[in-house]
């Protein structure tokens, strides 16, 4: 596919980028290239220290200050040498003609200035317009982003608004002076599914419309495949693959992007059906030049060659780049990743479904602080209904899924059953033995009896605590065993979770973000629970180390006959884990299924809108429809009702709006909240099914 | 908004209760026995010890003391001088209050925008020339002690420039004795002044100016800095605009703190000086063993650091829209 010269917008070749560590230049990015065509969307994929936003920076000449671009490299933008402009030169270039979307818009925006003024100064700075014009040009910008009450959102602070609502108004910030190029770093990372599928949407209809070349950066595989139209893969600095998005999710020829491909799970694959395939190892850290392949390390078909020579980036005349010394053999079908399909985990063994954990009309209501109004008008605020009434039931060994946007009580739910929050209402029942409010109340045997798995391993490692004391602490607390055998027990729970014994003596400063993972898995089964709660478990990870760790959390329980209590926003993932998945909004759960029954009608609508908003890793895959609008309810001011009808896209009139839905039955233990009768929810979601397979 | 606003009041009152009793105690348990003093020392008859010491209602119990005392204090009736010819202490108080907050005045007036600019100028160049030099600078004038600065400011500017050649221009600005009358008006006060100020501000330079540095580096490392960069504007509106804005919110609590340590500083810059303010009359009323009247001093310096802080985290909390007021 050649780009007529006219069109290329963009063109790097070689570029080289290094930072200082030490007192030494360590190359972050190894002669990168692109070509970029105007109203094209490229995809840069790689995980995190792959140099994909360190490219982003040097794009916009605004790398750090320890950061320098090697000399040999080429980068032209609409024809003109960037890297020979002066500061004055790129501050016009960025006031007009490339523009940046970070990540995390809430900490892009200046945190003390009301959002208007932000971005009545971009405007100022591209179009030179003042005043009414310029509120105007800004108004016109935010309905487009459809952002709702743009008036309003002008005079908010950005703490004041959604995350959803922030990135729109950097979007509006970057598309309001029409730039030729626009990045967009990671822009939908922390956002929820619900969310990214809408800001998505709204990217693919803004730059439809405008003749904008696109660079998105980012780790997630399922965004790239929805939204990009040739892909570069991109690991510890160099280019692994690249070529048009429909060629690379359907025949990768790396054995990287493979890897990558392999490790998702699929939305209803099920560790029953297959173990997934995790890539080994961790991604490496910034080094010096070596003449290894950057990825033969972890490369399933390494071979001495790989190890001693490193492949050059080959470029195909179907306009494909690879970088591998042995493409060829992959494209002829002649290696294969090893198809281990045996499951990670047996069904869970009969006679094991006993009761363990009962949760019976719990809530946590949170007190608000009475404003000045409510002062003088004598009324008190309604509380923050975090969670309003859960029943739950837990089977010994069994792994149950909770699945929701944020805000929708989910951990809060978890903190509640941990003790970590107390609950202001209902009962929790753990084998047969009530449960007493806060870990403080709680007998240590309790305690050994739940564990928690925290979403960032970061943060709750000690981390001036040995490998070795962090899962000593609750075998000898906990368990009451003496010095010695926790010793011996510390370092048969590290090899249980693969790790090697001499990792007993790191502290978490030295571990990588999968292997402190690990060993908090390891420090959770230390007290032999009969539940753990992990909450996110795998979000803050790696994609590639993403599956190691699910299939690994597959395996100890199975092993363990320990129960799960799995909170995720990727559904794919809990749908993996989980052995019943339930979902949850604003503090309630809507539907209860089997794994079998999640991913097929009938769906509760919420569960629908969830399922229809995940990015699929699959370009022939598109999410058209985006079924929901952003905002979830505050939790304050729930709706009456069915507390779903303000979003419901099939509600079916005033009895949403006026009673509280029956649960269904819809037959195994599938039970859906809804007005809607089961056979109708069948039927409708089976058609509209159909329907997107025809397009 | 109400909530945070009744806390803080709270909070206000029980640390002012608790630092009164602390005050009233330890003076109590320290050697030296008022009544022993005014009776004239050693020699002094017991009878008439006892006559004095009924007389300042030293004899009732402690607690009933301490509430009268502070019922006292609240009422203004902050009782006569010991120590000087049995003036009122609260006139004494009082005037020597306005000196010293004439001096504090002079004092903040130079260091904070002083220190404001070099601590801006030093987080702009973190760890290039102008942050070493004004770094340097600082930390080496922090680290020297009020009465040695005094001294050296006594005798460099008052004593040899203001006798050499340069005597016609500064004498009359910077005379070595701050010892002005009490009752001197601002201006006739106002020579007397610049010496001991600038003592004081060395003394906040250092305080107000690493503080406000740390809090630019720390801003300047933020995303919005660079959204704010990458908007194409000057290099200027990023830093006055955005990173400023953000950077000296904390600087306001700084500032209000630092009043405490201006006033710990003062007490010993005012007796370097002889100048007739709070401090050297604090110093005056310990050497003469004038107890009510050390009590009210103390007090009186209490209710104006608490007011400060007080004062620090209203405006913080006004000024910082983050600050959910609950």
């Amino acid at each position: 596919m050649m780009t007529p010269a006219s069109d290329l917008l963009l063109e790097i070749e070689d570029l080289t980028l290094s930072y200082r560590i030490d007192k030494r230049w360590i190359p972050a990015v190894r002669n990168f290239q692109l070509k970029l065509a105007r109203g094209q969307v490229y995809g840069l994929v790689g995980e995190s220290g792959s140099g994909k936003s360190t490219i982003a920076m040097a794009l916009m000449r605004f790398l750090s200050g320890n950061g320098r671009v090697e000399s040999g490299a080429k980068m032209r933008f609409a024809g003109e040498d960037l890297l020979g402009k002066s500061a004055a030169e790129m501050r016009a270039i960025w006031a007009k003609r490339i523009k940046l979307v970070p990540q995390n818009a809430g900490a892009a925006l200046n945190p003390s200035m009301r959002v208007g003024p932000q971005v009545l100064e971009s405007i100022r700075a591209a179009i030179g317009i003042d005043g009414v014009e310029a509120e105007r040009a800004m108004m016109r910008m935010f309905h487009d982003v459809n952002l709702i009450d743009p008036e309003k959102v002008a005079r908010r602070y950005p703490h004041e608004l959604s995350g959803g609502m922030q990135q729109r108004v950097m979007i509006a910030m970057a598309l309001v002076s029409n730039p030729e190029l626009l990045i967009l770093d990671e822009p939908t990372t922390g956002l929820d599914v619900t969310t990214e599928a809408v800001i998505l949407d709204l990217i693919r209809q803004l730059i439809a419309e405008r003749d904008t070349g696109v660079l998105y950066i980012t780790h997630n595989l399922g965004v790239v495949a929805q939204l990009c139209e040739r892909v570069t893969v991109l690991y510890a600095g160099e280019i692994m693959e690249d070529d048009r998005a429909d060629d690379l999710f359907h025949q990768a020829w790396h054995p990287y992007t493979l890897g990558l491909l392999g490790s998702l799970p699929r939305p209803g694959q099920n560790k029953r059906d297959a173990l997934l395939h995790p890539i080994d190892g961790n991604p490496p850290a910034l080094k010096d030049s070596s003449h290894a392949c950057a990825f033969a390390e972890r490369c399933a078909f390494a071979e001495d060659i790989c190890r001693d020579v490193k492949p050059p980036l080959e470029s195909l005349p179907d306009g494909r780049a690879i970088r591998c010394h042995r493409w060829r053999e992959i494209r002829d079908g002649e290696l294969h990743l090893v198809a281990d399909d045996s499951a990670a985990a047996e069904p869970a063994h009969e006679g094991r479904a006993q009761s363990l954990m009962r949760v019976a009309d719990l809530t946590k209501h949170f007190t608000v602080g009475r404003s000045l109004a409510d002062v003088l008008s004598h009324s008190a605020p309604p509380p923050i209904r975090a969670v309003d009434g859960v029943d739950l039931a837990l089977n010994a060994g069994q792994a149950l899924g909770l699945v929701g946007e944020s805000g929708s009580g989910k951990t809060t739910l978890a903190r509640l059953i941990v003790g970590l929050q107390e609950r202001t209402g209902g009962k929790l029942e753990l084998l047969g033995m009530d449960i007493r409010n806060s870990v403080r109340e709680r007998s240590p045997d309790v305690l050994a009896k739940i564990q928690m798995v925290f979403q960032n391993p970061q943060n709750a490692l000690n981390p001036y605590m040995s490998v070795r004391d962090a899962i000593r602490r609750p075998l000898i607390k906990l368990r009451g065993m003496n010095p010695g055998d926790a010793d011996a027990e510390a370092l048969a729970l590290l090899r249980s979770v693969n790790l090697r014994a001499d990792y007993a003596d790191r502290f978490p400063g030295e571990l990588s973000g999968g292997e402190k993972q690990r060993v908090a898995i390891a420090r959770a089964f230390a007290s032999d629970p009969d539940l753990i709660i992990c909450d996110e478990p795998v979000s803050a990870l790696d994609v590639s180390v993403q599956a190691a760790v699910l299939n690994l959390l597959a395996r100890l329980q199975d092993q363990n006959g320990t129960a799960y209590l799995f909170i995720s926003h990727d559904l794919a993932a809990v749908g993996y884990l989980a052995d019943t998945i339930a979902v949850m909004y604003l503090g309630q759960l809507f539907e209860v299924a089997g794994r079998e029954d999640l991913f097929q009608p009938p769906f509760h609508p919420y569960t629908e809108a969830l399922f229809a908003a995940i990015p699929v890793a699959d370009p022939r895959h598109r999410v058209e429809a985006t079924l929901l609008s952003d905002a979830l309810p505050s939790a304050q001011y729930i709706p009456g009702g069915c507390r779903f009808h303000t979003r419901c896209p099939r509600a079916i009139g005033p009895i949403c709006e006026e009673e509280e839905p029956p649960w269904r039955d819809a037959g195994a233990g599938h039970v859906i909240r809804c007005h809607i009768p089961i056979e109708e929810l069948t039927e409708a979601q089976t058609k509209s099914a159909a329907g997107a397979a025809m397009d | 908004m109400l909530r945070f606003a009744r806390r803080r009041l709270f909070f206000f009152l029980f640390t002012y209760v608790l630092s009164s009793l602390i005050i009233f105690f330890l003076l109590r348990v320290l050697p030296g026995d008022p009544a022993k003093v005014i009776a004239g020392g050693r020699e002094a008859a017991p009878e008439q010890v006892a006559e004095i010491r009924a007389e300042l209602g030293l004899d009732v119990p402690l607690p009933e003391q301490y509430l009268s005392w502070a019922g006292n204090f609240l009422r203004g009736d902050w009782g006569k001088t010991i120590a000087f010819r049995g003036a009122d202490n609260r006139d004494l108080i009082l005037e020597r209050s306005r000196n010293s907050a004439r001096l504090a005045f002079i004092a903040l007036a130079l260091s904070v925008p002083l220190s404001l600019v070099l601590g801006v100028i030093a987080g702009l160049s973190e760890n290039k020339l102008p942050d070493v030099l004004i770094s340097l600078l600082t930390l080496s004038v922090v680290s020297l002690p009020e009465f040695v600065t005094g001294l050296f400011l006594i005798n460099t500017v008052a004593l040899r420039w203001g006798r050499g050649p340069l005597a016609s221009a500064i004498g009359w600005w910077f005379p070595a004795s701050s010892a002005v009358p009490a009752n001197a008006s601002f201006g006739e006060m106002l020579p007397a002044l610049w010496l001991p100020a600038i003592a004081a501000t060395l003394v906040l330079l250092a305080y107000i100016s690493r503080l406000t540095r740390a809090g630019v580096i720390e801003e300047l490392k933020r995303d919005y800095v660079r959204t704010a960069a990458l908007k194409g504007i000057s290099r200027r509106s990023v830093i006055l605009r955005h990173v400023l804005r953000n950077a000296l919110l904390p600087t306001i609590t700084v500032i209000a703190i630092s009043i405490s340590w201006l006033i710990s500083g003062l007490v010993v810059i005012e007796f370097v000086f002889g100048f007739p303010g709070l401090g050297s009359l604090l110093i005056a009323a310990i050497e003469r063993r004038d107890l009510p009247l050390v009590q009210s001093i103390v007090m009186v310096t209490v209710t104006v650091v608490l007011c400060a802080n007080l004062f620090a985290d209203a405006a913080y909390a006004l000024l910082n829209p983050r600050i959910k007021l609950e």
